[in-house]
């Protein structure tokens, strides 16, 4: 059994917030330069030139890529091992997230009550996931997440029936419908089986996976090609100007489901799908 | 075709800008959100004034980060212009002609635009830490308790912007699309 203090996942969350929103990830920037060399649209060429120069800047001046920082994501991966001690979990994320969006000069974009609204002041509390895994460390991941690209995603509860071109025009459709609202290039996150719940989650982890990997089943690896040249052929382009390039990445996760059912979450992401990991 | 404007957002200006048309904005625009384009038409329905002169003005839907030490302002990226749709036609009765966000505008919203000659531009979404650049100046004029979604007046010199939806109507988001798709045929 190894001891691990709250304290230092609060340090790491704090660490880790700021960095996912002042540097995009290697295999995102790989990829809008990939598309931008395939790109044979003006004024998609333009767009794409600017948000290439926008990353830059956040870079090299560690200024948020992005003035929407999100909700702060914060999945940990828990080994079996591991004893917590010196305090409550949840609050320690949370204190990480406070302490990371006011150092970091973050934007504070959580309302305390969805209905009745009121900014928390603080960009808590955190979206938190905990799984447990086997062995003795714990793997943090914060994904901050805007609202522009996660209010176009959706989520549908097919019958078996529908079979594989049902979530075909699903994912089309919910691009289709997104259109310039997500700020595109969009990164698709789809989410297939599991219920209704764990669809809705395997697409959100769809999107922290990086963009130039594939599924490891070579059915749904072939998918992920196929739907990202369909989207692409959708002539929304950067921002919705029309162009070629209207998605830079699609990952697909699975899990078995039900005899009764084929639940499918697709969870929209923008240009700047923000993702970084620390072990500890 | 790209242009360089210079503000206030005249009708006679207005009129010379087209769908598609790529625009470098110099001169004072305000920001506001959902919030605070609430607030503005509920001070309007009781027949206050507004916390700026909107004859003519721009309004940019943008939440900025807070600014670092030595910055005019944070990261400043537009926000999806949809959730102002509500307010949108109120805002351009009373003068409010020009609007800068993302993403896609009710009809009732492109008819009031032709009956006021407003002009909607697309700024990039996302590119936060491009656009601050152009932003000289920022000043806090009201609803200061809405923090990121309080009312700003902001100086911009050459903000790059492209005009989405013109005075008469016309939608790159419909045109742009349309012409790449049949480039490819």
């Amino acid at each position: 059994m190894r001891e691990i203090n709250v304290s230092q996942i609060t340090d790491v969350v704090e660490k880790l917030c700021i960095e996912a929103n002042q540097h995009l990830p290697e295999d995102v920037k790989c990829a809008i330069k990939n598309c931008r060399a395939c790109e044979d649209w003006d004024i998609a060429q333009g767009v794409l030139d600017k948000i290439i120069e926008n990353y830059e800047i956040a870079d090299s001046q560690c200024v948020p890529i992005c003035q929407d920082t999100g909700m702060a994501c914060v999945f940990l991966e828990i080994g079996q091992d591991v004893h917590l001690v010196g305090g409550n979990l949840s609050e320690a994320v949370d204190e990480g997230v406070r302490r990371g969006y006011d150092k970091g000069y973050l934007r504070k974009s959580v309302v305390g009550d969805p209905v009745r609204r009121g900014n928390t002041g603080d960009n808590t509390p955190a979206m938190l996931y905990t799984e447990i895994v086997p062995g003795d460390q714990v793997k943090i991941t914060v994904g901050p997440k805007g609202f522009g690209s996660e209010n176009m995603s959706a989520i549908r509860m097919f019958k078996p029936s529908a079979g594989l071109q049902g979530i075909k025009d699903f994912i089309i459709e919910t691009v289709e419908t997104a259109g310039p609202n997500p700020c595109p290039p969009m990164v698709v996150g789809v989410g297939i089986g599991g219920t209704f719940d764990k669809a809705a989650l395997l697409a959100k982890k769809a999107l922290m996976r990086p963009i130039d990997s594939s599924h490891p089943d070579p059915f749904y690896a072939d998918l992920e090609v196929e739907m990202l040249e369909k989207i692409n052929q959708l002539g929304i382009g950067p921002q919705g100007f029309g162009g070629k390039t209207t998605a830079i990445g699609l990952n697909i996760e699975t899990l078995p489901t039900h005899i009764a059912g084929m639940p499918c979450a697709i969870n929209i992401n923008c240009h700047v799908t923000r993702h970084k990991s620390e072990v500890i | 075709m790209e242009k360089h404007i210079t503000l206030p957002l005249t009708e006679e200006l207005a009129k010379t800008l087209k769908a598609g048309d790529s625009v470098y904005v110099t001169g004072t625009i305000y920001t506001s959100r959902d919030a605070g384009h609430k607030r503005m038409c509920e001070a309007l329905a009781r027949g206050e004034e507004l916390p700026f002169d909107p004859t003519d003005a721009t309004i940019y839907y943008v939440g900025p980060t807070p600014a670092k030490p030595g910055q005019v302002i944070g990261s400043a990226g537009p926000t999806t212009s949809g959730r102002m749709d509500a307010y949108a036609p109120t805002m351009m009765s009373v003068g409010a002609r020009g609007m800068i966000g993302k993403g896609a505008r009710l009809p009732e919203v492109i008819d009031a635009m032709k009956k006021y000659s407003g002009v909607y531009f697309g700024a990039i979404g996302g590119a936060g830490a491009l656009l601050a650049k152009c932003i000289k100046s920022a000043e806090l004029i009201a609803y200061e308790d809405l923090g990121a979604e309080a009312l700003r007046k902001l100086y911009v010199e050459d903000m790059p912007l492209v005009v989405i939806i013109d005075s008469e109507g016309n939608n790159l988001y419909e045109e742009g699309k349309a012409a790449y798709l049949a480039s490819k045929k």
